[in-house]
């Protein structure tokens, strides 16, 4: 391949504008075939924007896009951008009902004289997942498969059409870490085989392992373009943020009111004794988990371990077959989030998009839904200024960014969405938080903000917290750590920091080595 | 997609007050577009009065009022359904149903009824009773019971309509005691009873929605079911109080009717398919069809413009075999514009 060969997708000078915001200003990448380009940047920084503009999604105001030198398609003209450039968003884009082979051919199905021509389409579609090594039964419905198996179906569609370019937008968001493992030797071999990517990323140590070379976008700029071998994490994440310094988290270890605890042997606060749920997500087969009065405790374990289903469990969001849970030595009754609510479960959900927030209603009615009864005047009278009372001291605590506590929470960033997702939760004076992954598409400084928050609150308050999380980093603000394998309780650790290769063994099911 | 642009700090605490400035403008802005209609009414009203001088006065305009109060109640029980995600074709059956029922019990056996001889203040309870009846079986079948609220509310349609012929042999049930008949008939001066009880229904609605906790509910479990119900709200309550209240103002919506005509036709509500009119002023005035968004202020201009096109249909001698398409394609022609003035509030 000679070196003066145009890139095989190009961005020069792009910029676009929504309204008052510029969401790119003058935005140039060049990927190249062969090789992997790692695009960075917080929340709100514009890739989402790049994003939509290289598959043909949106028009750039200024500028343009160039395939190998080529001036792009007509924005309207699906299946020609499709047949250059795939992306593969974060939510999975197959159809259920449809079978591997058919999703992989989705909108051109071999056909003879306009006759699907089945024999030809599963055959096609075997001779490209073998072809790139991709372990799936072209027959199967996509509705049996896991996340990993789809995302593979959507890369063989896009490889089907040849495309070679292929955009991954965090693809490993919904990933166990086997599974990102053999992600990584998937793109590996794409780009071995001249494939260009482009990767997505808020996990740097992602974009280090695979990148060859890292855009970083802020504020809608380019503010770094280099080779990853040059840069050191801290230069990354410089870059992201800017000026601004980092907000330091608050408490990065035990907390001051579990250390008393213990000494004084506090109070169980949340009792769970032997929980049986079924869950297409992990069922929970026999889960004991105690925590105690101000004390803060993470779950941690694979993704079909049952980990998010036991915080869905304990905040009523999910039933339960058998066992009990008792908070404050009451029982709390399955599936009913309205009564673990006023018991004091404050509830982030690991699906913000589902359960978080309703998207058309405002950041203040969001943040205060929790306490509606409170708020409320006689005869069940709730005036909007009570709402924002109520709710403007917690935008502050959380650093809320919006155009106002009016501003439909549909329209912020994914960050700020998680920020109104964890007010509400706040916002009821919660004797326990439960929080599911709450870090999750959440850019490197949120995040610390929000685990900052999350152990101001549990500290200043004296309230407990159960966090459930796959990402280690998380499970550092915990006094304890309990890794469940296969729906029950594994192990636990109780010595903060936690070692990620102790954690990895447990959550495996291996004996750990250092079990402490 | 579009990403908001995030500014790397937090908002100081002195723009809090310019916080409260701009929800204050953000509702404004709600509010003109629930407004969306009234250029297209005011363009309605010049049409009226240059296709008959009949139009403007005040008996034309009385008689549209009284005719429209009926639809109005109606409509509003409809889109409080709709706002929570749901739909209810069985409303026009219960508008039909409940009235006749009453009647049925309170007329004399020589006017077709059962010979009971209740009261006309016994014969509203009936009524209302009937309509928090119909309301409460669907709302249980659709929430509790999780059957597909389309299917299920067509069948009640034919059900209750079924019923309501059975107990009559279709009959016409005449002579309503007055009491029973007031509201639907009489004038306070030039303005009909029902168009106060009508306008007093859209603005206490109004009102509870925009300023109660249940009303915020309402807008909460429509927009995103599982994320009211993780926020304590007790969704399944909500969802089957609102089909009750729907089919109770449906029931109300039916007494109007049955008071302005002074009987009870067989042929009320469903036979006259009044539910094509109720779903179109609801959604011709904002509501969603995919919930959580609607206003009163929309639903009544959607009404409003609906009662005006079939008044100026009447009064411009259109022939009567062509009513229905005319009728249909300027319904279609409203839903178009309200999609173009209103943005979004219509789009789905």
């Amino acid at each position: 391949m000679s070196a003066d060969i145009h890139p095989v997708v190009e961005a020069l000078g792009v910029s676009k504008r929504f309204g008052s915001t510029q969401a790119l200003l003058n935005v140039d990448i060049a990927l190249k075939s062969g090789r992997c380009l790692g695009l960075v940047g917080r929340n709100g920084a514009g890739k989402s924007t790049l994003v939509s503009i290289l598959s043909g999604l949106l028009a750039a105001d200024t500028g343009e896009v160039r395939f190998s030198g080529e001036s792009a398609p007509p924005l309207g003209d699906i299946s020609a951008w499709r047949s250059r450039i795939a992306t593969v968003f974060q939510h999975s884009m197959v159809v259920p009902q449809l079978t591997v082979a058919e999703n992989v051919f989705l909108g051109g199905l071999p056909d003879r004289r306009g006759i699907v021509d089945w024999r030809a389409t599963r055959a096609q579609t075997r001779r490209i997942l073998r072809e790139w090594d991709f372990d799936v039964d072209p027959t199967v419905e996509c509705e049996t498969l896991t996340v990993e198996q789809r995302q593979i179906v959507e890369i063989a569609g896009a490889l089907a059409r040849g495309t070679h370019i292929l955009l991954l937008d965090e693809p490993t968001a919904a990933l166990e870490r086997d599974g990102v493992r053999r992600l990584f030797e998937r793109v590996r071999a794409l780009v071995a085989g001249g494939v260009g990517v482009l990767y997505i990323s808020h996990h740097l140590e992602e974009v280090f392992e695979i990148c060859h070379d890292v855009v970083v976008l802020r504020d809608g700029e380019v503010v770094l373009s280099a080779p990853t071998p040059t840069l050191t994490q801290d230069r990354l994440v410089s870059a992201m943020v800017g000026d601004v310094a980092m907000p330091v988290t608050a408490a990065r270890s035990a907390s001051p009111a579990y250390r008393t605890a213990r000494q004084t042997g506090a109070a169980e606060r949340l009792v769970v004794s032997d929980i049986v749920a079924a869950s297409s997500r992990g069922a929970l087969l026999g889960a004991s988990v105690v925590v105690r009065a101000g004390e803060r405790v993470g779950v941690t374990g694979l993704l079909g371990a049952g980990v998010a289903t036991l915080g869905q469990v304990i905040a009523g969001t999910h039933g339960y077959e058998s066992g009990t849970i008792r908070f404050e030595g009451r029982p709390l009754p399955p599936g009913r989030p309205d009564a673990a609510l006023s018991a004091g479960i404050g509830y982030i959900p690991e699906d913000r998009w589902l359960e978080g927030f309703i998207g058309l209603l405002g950041c203040a009615e969001n943040m205060t839904m929790s306490i509606t009864r409170r708020l409320a005047g006689r005869l069940g009278i709730l005036t909007p200024s009570a709402r924002t009372r109520a709710a403007r001291p917690l935008a502050e605590q959380l650093s809320l960014v919006s155009r106002g506590l009016g501003q439909p929470v549909q329209e912020l960033s994914g960050g700020n969405q998680q920020k109104v997702a964890v007010a509400r939760a706040v916002a009821i004076k919660p004797k326990l938080i439960v929080a599911i992954t709450p870090t999750r598409g959440v850019d490197v400084a949120s995040k610390e903000l929000l685990l900052g928050a999350l152990a101001d609150v549990t500290g200043n308050t004296g309230a407990s917290l159960l966090l459930a999380s796959d990402e280690f980093d998380d499970l550092q603000i915990c006094d304890r750590v309990v890794v469940l394998v296969r729906g029950q309780v594994f192990t636990e650790f109780t010595e903060a920091p936690y070692d990620d290769e102790e954690l990895i063994a447990a959550t495996e099911g291996l004996l750990a080595v250092g079990r402490n | 997609m579009t990403d908001v642009r995030e500014s790397e700090t937090a908002t100081p605490p002195e723009l809090s007050e310019t916080f409260e400035r701009r929800s204050r403008r953000v509702a404004a802005i709600a509010f003109v577009r629930g407004a969306a209609l009234l250029p297209v009414i005011g363009v309605l009203l010049v049409v009226g009065s240059l296709v008959s001088p009949a139009f403007f006065t005040s008996s034309n305009l009385a008689g549209v009022g009284q005719q429209g109060s009926a639809l109005a109640v109606t409509v509003v029980g409809e889109a409080l359904i709709i706002m929570i995600g749901g739909m209810d074709l069985s409303l026009e059956s219960t508008f039909g149903l409940a009235p006749m029922l009453a009647a049925w019990l309170m007329v004399p056996a020589a006017a077709y009824g059962n010979g009971a001889s209740i009261g006309p203040v016994l014969g509203i309870v009936v009524l209302l009773a009937v309509g928090a009846a119909v309301g409460f079986i669907n709302g249980f079948a659709i929430v509790k019971g999780r059957l597909n609220g389309f299917i299920w509310t067509l069948g009640m349609t034919i059900v209750l309509y079924g019923l309501m012929d059975g107990i009559t042999n279709g009959q016409t049930l005449p002579d309503l005691p007055n009491a029973f008949a007031y509201v639907g008939s009489a004038y306070a001066g030039p303005v009909p009873v029902s168009v106060i009880v009508t306008v007093a229904i859209f603005v206490l609605v109004g009102l509870f929605l925009r300023y109660h906790r249940w009303g915020r509910e309402i807008y909460a479990v429509g927009g995103n079911r599982a994320a009211a119900r993780a926020a304590g709200i007790r969704v399944d309550r909500i969802r089957i109080g609102v089909y009750v209240a729907g089919s109770v103002l449906a029931a109300i919506g039916g007494l109007m009717e049955a008071g302005r005509l002074l009987s009870v036709a067989s042929t009320q509500g469903y036979e006259e398919g009044i539910i094509f009119n109720v779903f179109a002023a609801a959604v011709i005035g904002g509501v969603s069809l995919k919930g959580g968004r609607g206003n009163m202020l929309g639903a009544a201009s959607g009404v409003v413009l609906i009662s005006l096109v079939q008044n100026i249909l009447d009064l411009g001698n259109v022939s009567s075999y062509w009513i229905d398409a005319i009728d249909g394609a300027v319904i279609l022609a409203a839903l178009i514009m309200a999609r173009v003035v209103g943005g979004e509030a219509t789009a789905e």
